[in-house]
């Protein structure tokens, strides 16, 4: 473990005039070695993905550009290399793989041509010889039935055999050095556990030097040799991962790594229940792929669900994509008509209520959404958004003006943000705006669809607070839906896992943690990223 | 929208033909001051080339052409806005209905746009004039008849994309009815494009009524550039000036108010501002 592949030394990146800082990396310093994985850590807006495309030379356009410093691959300095040059080595010597295998992979060819281009373009081999190297390729990144998947279009793999053959792609040339950008981001908790172990093994048998970009802790415990943590472009921290995750130097380490979600079920007195306010009854819905001309396929995304929420609990619903977890959660607000089943709100059925016989019963429920920046209008101020929800059941607008405004201060915002438009907030503080809007009403029943999942782990970590807080203070019931698990058992009393459209497994917080019955619970509790790690057990074991 | 107004005021061209129109509407308010005769009096010998008293010539009966090219301009910017406006008005209303019922009424009403716009846009317009008789109303008609279905199927484009997003739902949540829903945040969510390709529009009526005036489908009573063409183009080898100066109005105007709208297009359209 000594060959220096890439040495990254003092590297800016200038950002236009403008823009809220001046540069997106300031005076970088990293080294990679061969057969090591470094983790480059950091929240959005840090610059850590700027700093990888700086190593391919693909920095978006003439603003943005290496103001000074030098990138060092095996001792030639790319930033002074012409894009010709570069273009040699890129692909060919560096791979890459992207966050989204479905945008950088072109949807019109089969997937063994785009793999076999790389051979076309970086080497004289023949056709039979291409053909032969991408199947071994695909098999090497154990696709099951690699003829078979270089011969299909992308949209027929799913996203965990996109990313398989992305990396088959990248690593297509046997490069020295692989670069990933956060390449399990948009990927099922499963799937990412696979991806991950893939990346590792490959990187093991190749003495691949990887650079390995995530904003997720447990992703590092998993994958990382050497850690390093950028904060505003500024590399605070960079170590050995246990030296990084065990005992952090640097405040914003220490913040970062506290804020992550430990995979424990804190010490919470049991929430004694109370009457049942909020229910569904043998729902089912399918999503027909219907045409004028074909009856096409129908998806049932849900499968008969009857789940129960109890009077001032909060009930997890974990799963992974696909589960219908969403599909439940707007069917129970009746914001998604169901083929069949009831919807039961205070003992009164809500299934087939008028949106105008509705209307009553929609201030007892409310919403929270997953996408802060497209859950609140953009034309409306943020007093405008908040109190909507009670001038359209009749608070007179100056009252809920008032009110609106009391609302940002117990939502953690200054009142002052009621006169701005939303495009004026953070993430984090958009989803309080959304938060807000909700309670506006004075809801009996929060639903709470990924509202954490578009945020960085120190904003996630700041906005569960608040939910829980408000559910304390409040006494409001809370439907939780989640993909992650960490976050579950953090705020949940009671988890129900869904799978394919039905719940598998349903119960107290703790009991579904200590003991899970179902094996896909326990697969997703064993996929979890860094499991060992974030269960609070300090990593002993050095890095291989 | 202010930032928008900000970004077209950096481009010079869209600024160019804002100035163009500006003394089009100059033009329009002072002409009864500048000919006070008005456009269909004879004024003097006909077919006189232009001169210090008539700077822009007569025509074969007499009249000033500079009075007719300013009253013509009234006709055009009166008929092509009030037609684009017209356009604009139904075509959302439509195109909003569709978009956010969808279902069967998306489905009446989008086969219905369809049937508009196969038909040739100009032989619908002549035939209305035709029907409704020529007059100023009846030509607006028909040229906001012709014109309506694109606005119909971008509005409901906008309102279709926008209608799976969150604050809509998270709107719906709250109990808003349905047309708190297009009158609150649809519509003004895609206000700017409808502006732009409503002014767009603009240009495309004045060109359609100074068509159907060129074929006598005009208000008779009302001096219009396209009468004014028609008038001249039998004397056009011998009296060039009764032709081309209106047609140099129609073409300037026309540029301009193009200009103008791809200029606020590029200001107000999120998708293009990202480039």
């Amino acid at each position: 473990m000594s060959g220096i592949v890439l040495d990254i030394q003092d590297l800016t990146i200038g950002l236009p005039a403008g823009a809220d800082r001046s540069s997106a990396v300031q005076a970088m310093n990293l080294t990679l070695r061969a057969g090591e994985v470094t983790c480059l850590i950091g929240e959005s807006g840090s610059g850590k993905s700027l700093a990888a495309r700086a190593v391919l030379g693909l920095l978006p356009g003439p603003r943005v550009s290496v103001t000074s410093g030098r990138v060092l691959f095996e001792g030639q300095d790319l930033v002074s290399l012409s894009p010709r040059e570069m273009a040699k080595i890129r692909g060919a010597r560096i791979g890459m793989i992207f966050q989204e295998p479905m945008t950088a992979l072109n949807p019109l060819h089969r997937i063994g041509r785009q793999i076999e281009e790389v051979f076309r373009i970086h080497t004289t081999l023949g056709a039979t010889e291409r053909r032969a190297r991408v199947v071994k390729l695909l098999a090497d990144v154990h696709l099951p039935d690699p003829e078979k998947i270089a011969r299909s279009f992308p949209h027929q793999l799913s996203g965990g055999q996109r990313q398989r053959a992305m990396i088959a792609m990248a690593l297509a040339l046997d490069p020295k050095l692989l670069i990933a950008d956060e390449p399990t981001t948009a990927l099922d908790v499963t799937t990412q556990a696979q991806i991950l172990h893939l990346i590792h093994e490959l990187q093991r048998e190749h003495g691949t030097a990887v650079l390995f970009i995530t904003h997720d802790f447990g992703v590092v415990a998993d994958i990382a040799d050497h850690v390093a943590v950028l904060q505003k472009g500024v590399l605070v921290e960079s170590g050995t991962r246990d030296a990084v995750l065990n005992t952090p130097q640097h405040p914003y380490t220490k913040t970062l790594l506290a804020a992550v979600p430990r995979l424990v079920v804190p010490d919470r007195p049991p929430a004694t229940p109370g009457l049942v306010v909020l229910e569904s009854v043998d729902v089912r819905k399918s999503y027909a792929a219907k045409g004028f001309f074909s009856r096409g396929r129908s998806t049932q995304a849900l499968d008969g669900v009857s789940v129960q929420l109890h009077r001032g609990e909060t009930l997890g619903l974990v799963g992974e994509s696909g589960s219908g977890k969403s599909t439940l959660a707007r069917a129970m607000t009746r914001l998604l008509p169901i083929d069949s089943g009831d919807v039961i709100l205070m003992g009164e059925g809500i299934t087939h209520l008028s949106t105008k016989a509705m209307r009553p019963y929609r201030r007892q429920v409310q919403m929270v959404f997953q996408d802060p920046y497209a859950s609140l209008d953009p034309r409306q101020r943020v007093v405008d958004i908040i109190s909507e929800g009670p001038i359209i059941h009749g608070t007179p607008p100056a009252e809920a003006h008032a009110r609106a405004r009391r609302l940002l201060g117990l939502v953690g915002l200054d009142p002052s943000a009621a006169d701005r438009f939303p495009h004026e907030f953070s993430g984090g503080q958009r989803q309080r705006i959304g938060i807000a809007r909700a309670l506006a009403v004075e809801p009996d029943v929060l639903v709470a669809d990924e509202p954490v999942s578009a945020l960085d782990v120190s904003v996630q970590a700041q906005v569960l607070e608040l939910l829980a807080d408000i559910k304390a203070k409040l006494g409001i019931s809370m439907l939780f839906v989640t993909h992650d698990l960490r976050v579950a058992l953090q705020i949940c009393d009671r988890i129900a896992v869904m799978r394919h459209g039905a719940i598998v497994e349903l119960g107290p917080t703790a009991e579904i943690f200590a003991a899970p019955r179902h094996p896909y619970t326990r697969a997703l509790f064993d996929a979890v990223p860094g499991a060992a790690w974030s269960q609070g057990a300090e990593i002993l074991t050095p890095a291989e | 929208m202010r930032a928008g107004l900000r970004r077209f005021a950096r481009n010079r061209m869209a600024l160019a033909g804002a100035f163009v129109i500006f003394c089009v509407v100059l033009l329009t308010v002072t002409a009864p001051f500048l000919f006070p005769q008005g456009a269909f009096s004879l004024a003097g010998q006909p077919l006189q080339p232009p001169s210090l008293r008539f700077p822009l010539g007569t025509d074969a009966l007499g009249r000033d052409v500079a009075a007719g090219v300013a009253e013509g301009a009234r006709t055009s910017l009166l008929i092509g806005i009030s037609a684009a406006l017209s356009a604009v008005l139904f075509g959302a209303a439509v195109g909003g209905v569709a978009g956010y019922y969808r279902g069967p009424i998306d489905l009446l009403l989008m086969r219905m746009t369809e049937f508009f716009q196969t038909i040739p846009a100009f032989l619908l317009a002549m035939l209305l004039v035709v029907i409704l008789s020529p007059s100023l109303l009846s030509v607006i008609i028909a040229i906001a008849a012709v014109s309506w279905p694109g606005i119909a199927r971008l509005v409901r484009g906008e309102f279709v994309a926008l209608g799976g997003r969150e604050f809509i739902l998270a709107s719906a949540g709250l109990g808003a009815s349905g047309p708190r829903i297009i009158f609150r945040h649809l519509l003004p969510n895609c206000l700017s494009s409808i502006i732009a390709v409503g002014s767009l529009l603009v240009a495309t009526a004045i060109l359609l009524e100074t068509g159907l005036a060129f074929l006598g489908l005009g208000d008779p009573n009302i001096m219009s550039w396209g009468l004014q063409i028609s008038a001249g183009r039998v004397s056009l080898r011998s009296a060039w000036w009764v032709c081309t100066f209106p047609g140099i109005a129609i073409l300037l105007t026309v540029l301009s108010i193009n200009l103008i709208g791809d200029g606020l297009n590029e200001a107000l359209n999120p998708r293009l501002r990202e480039r």
